[in-house]
């Protein structure tokens, strides 16, 4: 499988280092170089320095026909741009972006790109350390809708990421494969009706 | 009509208060709340201190019952949400984007946003049309579509010169459709026979340009490249 990774902060230098043990073509992205210190010395992947929300940048990268895309900068809309340019431009049909926001990362989960939310995530581990009712069990909010641009792909590209999100090539059931199959229905009845 | 404008640089500022002027009720989100105040001070309490790309800020400026809304800020991703968040979360009607990156243009198109504004592609416009760059100049984007007016200037060395449109393939959505010879803009018509000077007003989808370049002006602009590389 190939993934490419947009942001190596802890999370993303921590996922390149799995995806790159587990025998993956990693590529990693990040607008500061200093940034790569965090992979660890037996990295096998491609490390590059630029902005992922720029698609030149991302093609020169070898995005095109990656299978697997994670958008894990500290910016919200920067991840969210990625994650459309993506799933838009490059039809790469399992993508995550990392929305603190929980109302973006709601929003734009029902816009077809799946979404995991650092303050959700965080609150419900305390919630339930504390012994209070959990709000988002799933984690990662799947996507419940078609993106806007889908059409150009046939839909193919964001109906793929329920699709087959969770069953990534070789990757084998980890955190999120049945969550994201469950996410779905989970999600507010509002979703309905928004992509019309 | 009520405009939600969002970003407080120079282009926020500016349209907040014409928009005030002319009698709209505009409220302006500023995440930078001392550049929030200094507005509020000079043009009332229609600021809102907040990020406007936040969910819960959004919703508290009303939003949901914006008639436009206009993300000005210097960031194009930042500009995207903020128009995508108001189409999709909040039903606005109309959505309009700042956009710096002219290759941004087509992807926030493609995303839904309704109306794209790009500083850098109108001065690189008004520069062509002194000093044309690529001889295939831009005059402008038509609307919600992908549809171009396009000048093509056909000097010495030009396949159309001698011939006439029907001569010539010019691909099924476009349309050649006027003249400009001197001082004078003449209808184009399929036995008009092209002189070298001419400039030629095509309209048509931004895929055909290559084509219409091939036609009008000669080698496609990824020729030219290929033979400098």
């Amino acid at each position: 499988m190939k993934a490419v990774i947009v942001g190596c902060g802890r999370v993303g230098a921590a996922i390149a280092a799995t995806l790159d043990a587990a025998g993956h073509e990693v590529i990693i992205l990040d607008t500061a170089t200093g940034a790569f210190d965090r992979l660890p010395p037996t990295f096998g992947g491609t490390a590059l320095r630029g902005d992922g929300t720029d698609e030149d940048v991302l093609r020169r990268a070898g995005a095109e026909g990656a299978d697997l895309f994670l958008s894990l900068t500290e910016g919200d809309n920067r991840n969210c741009m990625a994650a459309q340019v993506a799933v838009e431009e490059f039809g790469i049909p399992l993508t995550i972006a990392k929305v603190n926001d929980p109302v973006r990362a709601e929003a734009y989960s029902h816009l077809g790109v799946a979404t995991v939310c650092r303050t959700n995530l965080m609150a419900d581990s305390i919630r339930a350390y504390l012994g209070l009712p959990v709000e988002h069990p799933f984690g990662i909010l799947a996507p419940s809708g078609t993106h806007p641009g889908g059409a150009h792909h046939g839909g193919a590209a964001a109906g793929a990421v329920s699709a087959t999100a969770g069953q990534v090539p070789g990757v084998g059931p980890g955190v999120g494969a049945d969550p994201m199959a469950g996410a779905g229905p989970a999600g507010p009845a509002t979703s309905s009706g928004r992509e019309g | 009509m009520f405009i939600l404008v969002v970003g407080g640089g120079k282009v926020g500022y500016y349209l907040t208060r014409e928009l005030v002027s002319s009698g709209h009720e505009v409220v302006l989100m500023e995440k930078d709340r001392t550049r929030a105040q200094q507005i509020a001070d000079e043009i009332g309490s229609i600021v809102i201190p907040h990020d406007g790309c936040e969910g819960q800020y959004l919703s508290e400026a009303g939003a949901n019952r914006a008639d436009i809304v206009a993300a000005v800020t210097g960031d194009d991703e930042d500009n995207l949400v903020i128009c995508q968040m108001a189409k999709h979360h909040f039903d606005v009607p109309r959505t309009i984007a700042r956009v710096n990156n002219p290759q941004n243009e087509a992807l926030f198109r493609h995303l839904g946003v309704d109306e794209i504004i790009s500083p850098t592609r109108m001065i690189l416009g008004s520069i062509e049309q002194d000093i044309p760059v690529h001889e295939l100049l831009h005059l402008a984007a038509l609307g919600e579509s992908e549809l171009e007016i396009i000048e093509a200037h056909l000097r010495e060395g030009s396949p159309a010169i001698g011939k006439a449109p029907r001569d010539l393939q010019i691909p099924d959505r476009c349309s050649l459709f006027a003249v400009v010879r001197g001082d004078q803009a003449l209808p184009l018509r399929p036995d008009t026979v092209l002189l070298e000077g001419d400039k030629v007003i095509a309209i048509g989808p931004t895929e055909c340009e290559e084509m219409l370049h091939a036609q009008l002006i000669g080698m496609s602009p990824a020729e030219e490249t290929a033979d400098l590389g």
